[in-house]
């Protein structure tokens, strides 16, 4: 098989993915109701086989030329599951009013006001993206495979719901979304100029011959920098996150649900690919008495600024969410909290780091799609419900709704035993192994601190009186919610039993990924810059403060 | 395996009230927490190890989570199973307790209950210091709901307050047992929680600097669970709210999880650490034994007095661990039997009042003997209990808690005695003073004097709640009794528990001598040397 004809056999399921979308925008479109209602359904079955292309994939996907030749396999099946749960959510929410006027045959049919086609094949696009993400070898390739995720989401905000808010929210959402491109590709322009390359491969074996030689360039380093602060964006770490809170209180439920999951995959496997041209796997820096004092982990400067971004992501992200009334502002706040818990992750770096990430990503996932599920299975007036006084006394009217935003809540605190408890504690044991024993105490207070308002999702549906507001709540019309919402309740609980497996699955993701040039040129070319440097070697002081097992 | 058998009966009887019938809900709560009882009793008569002070089965569980090194241990020393009987002994009895007491959300309750007591027993038998963190963590939640769905007009905020110092408190204690691990993993290359395996490695191994941390996070966490005395303040607040039932299982043996974590964790887990720190925490036990003893005089609320005694009770308890000497610590592990069972039952008979008369004031309160003869009996008889009469249980544990105290010296001559004095020993005899005084004030107030009730009287709410004969009936007599029996019996014949508490107790505390006597070395020897070198320099001039 040719190179080419290789890549394209392993994007199988990317093409199952855009098959799925043009259908979708198709039958959208058709002047009957029962193919306008197969829309999401047709989501779900594309999304469903393009998981089960890649689990039956002989070789478990892995691909030769890729930085992380085994991360699309994980990513690839965990998005997929992700995404029909979403797609779940998203069921019989677009159009929902105007159907109903049809139904009641109030108006006819008009192909221009209806969005549930293009919002659908919208959604395939951009979880094809996700999948293109981490098959890019290259930074074109990437970039384009991000744009693939976040255009699509734009338009998915404001068609989502038709009032002021959301297009308010989508231009909000579109011009920071448009600056924060242009960050991080003046990023990658300036990794192009430090290395000559775009490849991500040569790019990495370059920097490690810069490494080699007595430090990363400048240049380099700060490309790296500006690529990371644009993908602070797509994963709401701060200083990009102030977006998160108004655009996603003005989206409608399921936009919201799919923005706070979606992005932030692509945008923290974008995160390790890049970093991953540099390694962990120590570098040195010269002191000013000309001593070189190699350390392990990510150049210093970047472990600086992602120190600072994790620990400032999770305080703000967690003392923002105490301060809001709306369920859909704190579950912003919430999501940007757990960024700064994921970059953990990403500064503990390969093996443990890693794997916890992965498991993170993918709980956080189902976390958030329970909780999200949870609230779309309730509409107030034909209306998203959208303060808590709107659910107060839930369990009265959905227990189901209920339960299960107590159980997503107690998930995302970390309570044993749900599953977000064992992904929590995972990390932080990956960050003492690699040694970060403050971030692990900051990450531990932070976790105190978000109790404040995760215990508002247990005690207002399940012990508050209901609130007048609250009178007026009815079942979505869909049942898909309702489905979604027990099922990803019940794996909150059920997965738990299973946290040997998913952690063998991601740690399979990262497999194969080797930070330093290995068996070509450039590793000619780093040893021959070695054998100079040997000269001095007694020089070389490995700085025992940071603990390596 | 019984151990996983006791624990999975509630949540069975979980599932069946959820799709149970209204009405069946209590009966099937009863014969959840009665099977879980049965067969932890059938456990305790054949657990052969009650004087080895070994864990029973001493072999560690399936592996959980291999990456993460979580077993599914569970075991039982005397110690862990001794209070785990206290759980399922009191357990049926809340559930009796409950049964006219709650008429709303009836299935909720009693399935929130089986959850309560399954992750109780799971803290109680977890060998694995995860598997110990999630019972312990998860007896928060159905606690909350407890407080928070059937508690009195401040229901809210004291569960809110309940949870978040609980909460926070106890990641301190997540941090430590997960630094402790990674210690252990840099050393060995694989993770475990095998909480006899960790104690083995971070006693010996462990820099007493990072020792003195892992002990003030330990201890940080259990402080507030025990509770101690800065972080004290949710209790009154959380018993005052919470339903009757509640208030026992809180006071019996929730709290308990705080001292049984004291015990089994940090005590043993980092004993360099310990030695450093005890004298502190030495002191705020007796700041809280002081302190929560003149609260409670003032007291009005019957609910909050008792509430209080609490934390002036287990101040003493904690007093006795800390003493770090054989005596103090068996006296510390019966008291915390002790404390649940007089405890528990004073707040059910405070309960039964309060389903009477729809207050727990106790200046609307009083005579009541004159009504309620069989209720008098059994409220004088536990809180002399809990005040400590000779020949009931209250008086073994806090005099031995005490005598552990008092007898340790450092610089005793007999050799090793402990690290405190009769110094501390006698500032917190006090506190028995004011325990007598509170304690029988509330009982002259309540039982004695001449009859009051509250204007509406007898039964006269409007809802007709509470169609109770004025003096107890035949099911809570049963409720009642069985505690009375034990607490009476533990009083006269605390041999066999000291017996089987003994061995534990002395593996908990192994290291501590040694350790002891080298830090007093340490600290002596400049004193020593001092004169030695000043003397010729005096005598030149």
């Amino acid at each position: 098989m040719t190179a080419m004809a290789q890549r394209i056999d392993q994007l199988w399921p990317e093409l199952m993915v855009l098959t799925g979308a043009v259908i979708c925008a198709l039958i959208g479109l058709s002047r009957q109701r029962s193919m306008r209602a197969a829309v999401p359904i047709v989501a779900m079955v594309t999304l469903a086989a393009a998981v089960l292309i890649e689990w039956m994939r002989p070789n478990s996907g892995s691909e030769s030329g890729l930085l992380f030749p085994s991360l699309g396999h994980y990513v690839k099946i965990a998005i997929g599951i992700l995404g029909i749960g979403l797609a779940a959510i998203g069921a019989g929410h677009m159009d929902r009013k105007f159907e109903a006027q049809i139904a009641l045959g109030r108006v006819s049919f008009d192909p221009l006001r209806v969005v549930r086609g293009e919002y659908h094949a919208f959604f395939l696009f951009s979880i094809a993206g996700v999948m293109l993400v981490c098959g890019a070898s290259d930074l074109i390739w990437l970039f384009l495979a991000l744009e693939l995720v976040s255009l699509p989401t734009y338009i998915m905000v404001a068609l989502g719901r038709s009032n002021r808010a959301a297009q308010e929210a989508g231009i909000k959402y579109f011009f920071l979304g448009a600056l924060a491109t242009a960050i991080f590709l003046y990023g990658f322009a300036l990794l192009y100029g430090a290395t000559g390359s775009l490849d991500l491969i040569v790019i990495r074996d370059w920097l490690s011959v810069q490494s080699a030689l007595g430090g990363l360039s400048s240049m380099a380093v700060l490309g790296l920098l500006l690529s990371t602060l644009g993908i602070c964006f797509k994963i709401t770490a701060v200083p990009m996150h102030f977006y998160a809170p108004d655009v996603y209180e003005g989206a409608s439920t399921p936009v919201t649900a799919f923005l706070s999951i979606v992005p932030k995959f692509a945008g923290m496997c974008a995160l390790i690919m890049l970093l991953g041209t540099v390694g962990w796997n120590g570098h040195s820096i010269t002191a000013s008495d000309g001593v070189r004092i190699a350390y392990s982990g990510l150049p210093q400067p970047v472990t600086a600024v992602l120190w600072m971004v994790a620990v400032l992501t999770m305080t703000l992200g967690n003392l923002g969410g105490i301060l809001q009334k709306s369920i859909k502002r704190t579950l912003a706040y919430s999501s940007i909290s757990h960024s700064g818990y994921m970059l953990i992750g990403v500064l503990a770096g390969p093996g443990a780091g890693f794997d916890a990430l992965f498991f993170y990503l993918f709980a956080y996932g189902l976390m958030n799609c329970a909780a999200f599920s949870a609230l779309a299975s309730v509409e107030r007036r034909g209306n998203d419900v959208d303060s808590f006084d709107d659910i107060s006394g839930l369990r009265a009217k959905q227990p189901l709704a209920a339960g299960v935003l107590a159980i997503s809540a107690g998930s995302l605190l970390g309570l044993p035993p749900f599953l977000g408890f064992f992904a929590k504690a995972y990390l932080f044991m990956a960050a003492l192994e690699a040694g970060h024993v403050g971030l692990v105490v900051i990450a531990c207070v932070n976790s105190a601190i978000s109790a404040f308002y995760y215990l508002r999702f247990v005690l207002v549906p399940l012990v508050a009186p209901p609130s007048a507001r609250a009178d007026e709540l009815a079942a979505s019309n869909s049942a898909f919610p309702r489905i979604a919402a027990a099922v990803c309740g019940a794996l909150l609980l059920l997965l738990s039993a299973f946290v040997t497996q998913m952690l063998g699955a991601a740690s399979r993701a990262s497999s194969g990924y080797t930070p330093v040039a290995v068996g070509d040129s450039a590793q000619d070319s780093v040893q021959s810059a070695r054998a100079p440097a040997g000269g001095d070697a007694n020089q070389v002081v490995v700085d025992s403060s940071t603990r390596h097992p | 395996m019984l151990i996983w058998t006791s624990l999975l009966a509630p949540l069975a009887a979980a599932v069946a009230i959820a799709f149970a019938p209204k009405y069946a809900a209590k009966w099937i709560a009863l014969v959840g927490t009665l099977a879980s009882a049965a067969v932890t009793i059938v456990l305790a008569l054949e657990f052969p190890d009650w004087i080895s002070g070994k864990f029973w089965p001493s072999e560690p569980g399936p592996i959980w989570m291999e990456e993460l090194g979580i077993s599914l241990s569970v075991g039982y020393d005397s110690v862990s199973l001794l209070l785990a009987l206290l759980t399922v002994f009191l357990m049926p009895l809340c559930i009796l307790g409950s049964f006219s007491a709650i008429n709303e959300r009836v299935r909720e309750y009693y399935g929130y209950f089986m959850l309560l007591h399954a992750s109780m027993l799971l803290a109680f038998a977890a060998k694995d210091a995860i598997l110990f963190y999630v019972g312990y963590e998860f007896t928060l939640v159905p606690m909350l709901l407890l407080i928070a769905i059937w508690g009195g007009a401040e229901r809210r905020p004291a569960a809110i307050k309940f949870f978040l110092y609980t909460f926070f408190a106890s990641l301190f204690m997540l941090a430590a047992i997960l630094y402790v691990a990674w210690e252990r993993r840099v050393e060995f290359g694989a993770w475990s929680f095998d909480i006899d395996l960790l104690i083995s490695f971070s006693s010996s191994r462990l820099p007493q600097s990072i020792q003195f941390w892992v002990f003030a996070a330990l201890i940080a966490g259990f402080a507030v669970k025990i509770p101690l005395f800065p972080v004290h303040t949710w209790l009154p607040l959380a018993h005052d709210q919470a339903p009757t039932a509640g208030s026992v299982i809180l006071a019996g043996t929730l709290l308990k999880l705080g001292t049984y974590g004291a015990y089994r964790l940090a005590i043993p887990l980092v004993p360099a650490g310990g030695v450093e720190l005890i004298n502190v925490c030495a002191v705020l036990c007796i700041i809280a034994i002081l302190y929560a003893a003149l609260i409670c005089w003032v007291q009005h609320d019957a609910k909050k007095l008792v509430a209080y005694s609490s934390v002036s009770h287990l101040g003493v308890c904690m007093l006795g661990l800390f003493a770090l000497n054989p005596i103090g610590a068996e006296g510390a592990v019966f008291m915390m039997i002790s404390h649940g069972l007089s405890t528990g039952a004073i707040f059910l008979c405070i309960g039964m009042v309060y389903e009477r008369y729809h207050t727990k004031d106790m200046d609307l309160l009083g005579g009541l003997s004159r009504r309620m003869p069989v209720w008098s009996f059994f409220m004088v008889f536990f809180t002399l209990a809990s005040l400590g009469l000779p020949g009931l249980n209250g008086f073994v544990g806090e005099f031995l808690c005490l005598m552990g105290t008092f007898i340790a010296e450092h610089d005793a001559p007999t050799g090793y005695m402990g690290v405190l004095g009769p110094g501390y020993a006698v500032v917190a005899a006090l506190g028995l003073i004011f325990a007598a005084m509170y304690l029988l004030i509330m009982l002259g107030k309540l039982v004695w004097g001449p009859l009051r009730e509250p204007p509406h009287g007898h039964g006269g709410h409007s809802d007709g709640r509470s169609a109770l004969p004025t003096d107890l009936n035949l099911r809570e007599i049963i409720t009642l009794a069985p505690i009375a029996i034990v607490c009476l019996w533990m009083g006269l014949q605390p041999k066999p528990i000291l017996e089987a508490v003994s061995p534990s107790v002395e593996r908990v505390l192994a290291d501590y001598p040694a350790l002891v006597e080298r830090m007093y070395a340490d600290h002596s020897q400049p004193v020593v040397v001092a004169p030695a070198v000043v003397a010729p320099a005096e005598t030149q001039p």
